[in-house]
């Protein structure tokens, strides 16, 4: 068997190109017209039948990944490689969740921007307004148990994630009943019940110790993965390299998200880089990598699903990277494309994919929501959004001393 | 201190090392190790000698040269309860750690309001003679021990190796243990019990009330020498080992120094911005008035180590260096001391200057 294939698909455009098939699986064009989903997917696929292996192997030439056996066959490596077969395996259910956890970040960022010039809030905060397919999708791939370790941009993860909304704000108004006690700031937010093991504000910081949570669930013989959050910029700090070769030589349970925005802080990724696929960086050590949307929540759950049954299955990590891109300033509550590092044209084209109101109208469309709903949705979370800023408000702030230094 | 157990015998402090990570690793499935060489033919130095075949390459984990990446999958397997143990064949390679040892192990604890603990252990050995250079032999107490957060300490003896290992590897904060290589020739008495020593305070190992010296490492063996020598011109002294340098108590120091008015710091690393500064700063807020003279420091010129021996003859304080320290301190004394200085230059000029003194296999 012979098979070569180029595919390119998103969600919106749903559409295939294979280039070209060869050798007697010809059948395997159809199945790749046929749409294997919402993934985005640059890669050239060849399966070769060598020791009874079937191998993937990317544009480049390297492999990106190889079946564990010949019965798993080369549709189910795909499937697994691109995250689903089709548009509808997720479910309306699923669909509306991911609105849902969007929606509400979106509502609670906007907010903490309103309030940000009140001078209650002083610490800095990172928003991430425009990123929120990314937190949406890969939280809904994991269960409470899983960890993730998040970045100086945490509030999107955590909220995801499960982390107590109020804790959040009342950490971010310096307030003893913060998640932090008033120690951590917006860069330190944790919620050990969620599985939020730990924010870290050092650019790379938190990659190693995620894949350190997936050690010890490794050597406890636990079913959990977890999930270290990374900018772009992250992978240029060698603590990066040092936990991805780790975690593909002993297998670790652990996926590295890398959230694309073309950002660290007013330099662009193009600057800072040679222009080469982000996804190469995982590949190179020798673990599953993809490209996805990563302004399509659909398509971030889904491939994230799919290095969870991995990372389960005791097959190690993955390098996912999810393109997307950041509206506000770096830090701070305002819109800053004025400035000059980048356009608002630039800008303009990227709102256009805003992941929410994308979803928004995949949802009206198939019938599942409508105005009155969405006014439904926002109220709720609008309610919970003020009584969480009350409580935080009306938090005491600690007293000076009370400080843990040891255990 | 713990009562020592009758079943004891003599170990170097490498053997006693070794023995208090298989013992723990015994008693507790959570502790595993990770290092360079952890699982290699030497070992390192001999101190995990054997342990990868007992207890297998998951548990003695043979770690990439990646020390401030594996410094922070220790640090997340350490928050998710395990106990991990990492070594460093020089301290020097474990400045490429610091990252993660001074941000997310010393303040995971604080910064989450004391909900999580890092009960991290790093042994960093510091490196001595046989022209290891500037890069092979640094110190680096007083770095550490600037940071809120982490424990630092120095075991100077077979039986504080081991009984700091284990308290330390108990210890639910992270703990560096700045191990001196030359310290793991030293043999004593150690118990064959697990047993741990505390991880605070120093320990009185000469009582005497003329003057208070406290010494830490290896320089403790030197003071050691120095302070058995004076004995014998009638000079007295209350020697600290100060065993544990963060946190730092001085309270027994401060007590000494009241009752002999002089004080003398021996440091094991350089002695600009050390540790004796800090201790001196301390102990003179503290007893400004009973002192009868100035405190003195001891420790390395402000310079890098040297490799050539030719270069190195000065450069570390001797047993000899802190009799003449002391000799200046009690005037009324220096024609008492000369002898013992006499007797200890000869000792010194007995053994290479690059090579651990053959005397240190005492008991202490
Ligand atoms: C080690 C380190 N270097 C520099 C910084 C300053 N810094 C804070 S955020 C940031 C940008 C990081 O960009 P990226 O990882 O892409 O995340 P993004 O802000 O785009 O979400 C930088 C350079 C830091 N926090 N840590
Ligand atoms: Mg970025």
């Amino acid at each position: 068997m012979h098979l070569s294939a180029h595919g390119h698909v998103t969600r919106f455009a749903d559409r295939v190109e294979v280039i070209s098939v060869s050798g007697d699986d010809s059948h395997w064009e159809d199945q790749l017209k046929s749409g294997w989903g919402t993934t985005r997917f640059f890669a050239a696929i060849e399966a070769r039948k060598a020791n009874s292996d079937l191998v993937l192997v990317d544009v480049m030439g390297a492999i990106v990944m190889s079946g564990k056996s010949q019965q798993q066959g080369l549709g189910a490596i795909v499937d697994t490689y691109a995250g689903r077969a089709r548009n509808d395996d997720l479910g309306n259910d699923v669909s509306l969740a991911l609105y849902k956890d969007m929606l509400r970040n979106r509502r609670i960022e906007e907010e903490i921007a309103r309030r940000y010039t009140d001078q209650e809030m002083r610490c800095p905060v990172h928003l991430s307004i425009g990123q929120e397919a990314v937190s949406a999708g890969v939280c809904l791939a994991l269960d409470r148990q899983d960890q993730i370790v998040s970045t100086h941009r945490a509030h999107a993860h955590y909220l995801s994630k499960g982390g107590d909304l109020k804790a959040m704000l009342a950490e971010f108004h310096g307030k003893a009943s913060g998640c932090c006690g008033g120690r951590g700031g917006s860069m330190h937010i944790f919620d050990v019940p969620a599985g939020v093991l730990l924010s870290l504000p050092i650019v790379g910081s938190g990659i190693p110790v995620a894949a350190g949570a997936a050690l010890a669930m490794k050597q406890r013989a636990e079913p959990h993965v977890a999930v270290a959050f990374l900018g772009d910029a992250a992978v240029e700090e060698g603590v990066f390299h040092e936990a991805a070769n780790f975690a593909v030589l002993h297998s670790l349970p652990v996926i590295f998200v890398c959230e694309n925005n073309l950002y660290s802080v007013y330099t662009p990724l193009k600057t800072r880089q040679p222009d080469l696929p982000l996804e190469r960086l995982g590949r190179c050590h020798g673990m599953p990598s993809i490209t996805a949307d990563g302004n399509d929540a659909e398509a971030v759950l889904a491939v994230t699903r799919s290095a969870v049954a991995r990372a389960r299955a005791g097959d190690g990590p993955s390098f996912l990277v999810f393109d997307t891109y950041r509206w506000l300033e770096h830090c701070g509550p305002n819109y800053d494309n004025d400035i000059g590092y980048r356009t608002p044209a630039e800008f303009e084209a990227w709102r256009g994919r805003d992941p929410l109101s994308r979803m928004e109208e995949h949802l009206r469309n198939n019938g599942i929501l409508d105005a009155g709903k969405i006014a439904a949705l926002e109220a709720d979370i609008d309610s919970e959004i003020d009584i969480a800023f009350k409580f935080a408000l009306e938090s005491p702030l600690p007293g000076p001393g009370e400080v843990n230094v040891y255990a | 201190m713990p009562e020592r157990a009758r079943a004891s015998r003599r170990l170097n402090a490498a053997a006693a090392i070794l023995e208090a990570t298989a013992q723990c690793m015994d008693a507790d499935s959570s502790v595993f190790l990770m290092g360079e060489g952890v699982a290699d033919p030497k070992g390192i130095f001999g101190t995990t000698l054997g342990l990868v075949d007992r207890f297998g390459p998951d548990r003695v984990i043979e770690m990439p040269v990646a020390e401030n990446g594996l410094t922070g999958i220790a640090i997340g397997a350490a928050l998710m309860g395990r106990r991990p143990v990492m070594v460093h064949q020089r301290v020097d390679f474990a400045l490429l750690a610091l990252e993660q040892l001074l941000n997310n192990a010393a303040k995971t604890h604080f910064v989450t309001n004391g909900v999580h603990k890092v009960p991290l252990t790093v042994r960093m050995i510091i490196g001595r003679g046989w022209g290891q250079g500037p890069e092979h032999s640094q110190v680096f107490d007083s770095v550490f021990a600037h940071v809120p957060g982490l424990k630092v300490v120095m075991p100077s003896t077979p039986y504080e190796a081991k009984g700091m290992m284990v308290a330390a590897i108990r210890d639910d904060n992270p703990v560096i243990i700045l191990e001196h290589r030359w310290m793991h020739y030293a043999e004593g008495e150690v118990p064959l019990q697990l047993y741990e020593t505390p991880l605070i305070g120093p320990a009185l190992v000469r009582q005497g009330d003329d003057l208070t010296i406290v010494a830490s490492s290896y320089a403790l063996l030197e003071s050691i020498e120095a302070a058995d020598h004076i004995s014998e011109a009638g000079i007295h002294c209350d020697l600290f080992d100060l065993r544990i340098v963060r946190p730092l108590d001085l309270s027994l120091i401060i007590a000494s120094v009241r009752r002999t008015g002089r004080l003398v710091i021996v440091d094991t690393g350089w002695k600009m911005f050390g540790v004796g500064a800090e201790i001196m700063a301390q102990v003179t807020e503290a007893c400004f008035h009973d002192l009868k003279a100035s405190p003195r420091r001891l420790g390395l010129p402000d310079h890098p180590t040297p490799s050539s021996r030719g270069l190195a003859t000065t450069f570390y304080p001797t047993a000899q260096s802190l009799a003449e320290t002391i000799a200046a301190l009690i005037p009324e004394a220096a024609h008492r001391l000369a002898g013992p200085i006499k007797a200890l230059e000869n000792l010194r000029l007995s053994v290479p200057v690059d090579v651990p003194n053959p005397a240190f296999r005492v008991p202490f």
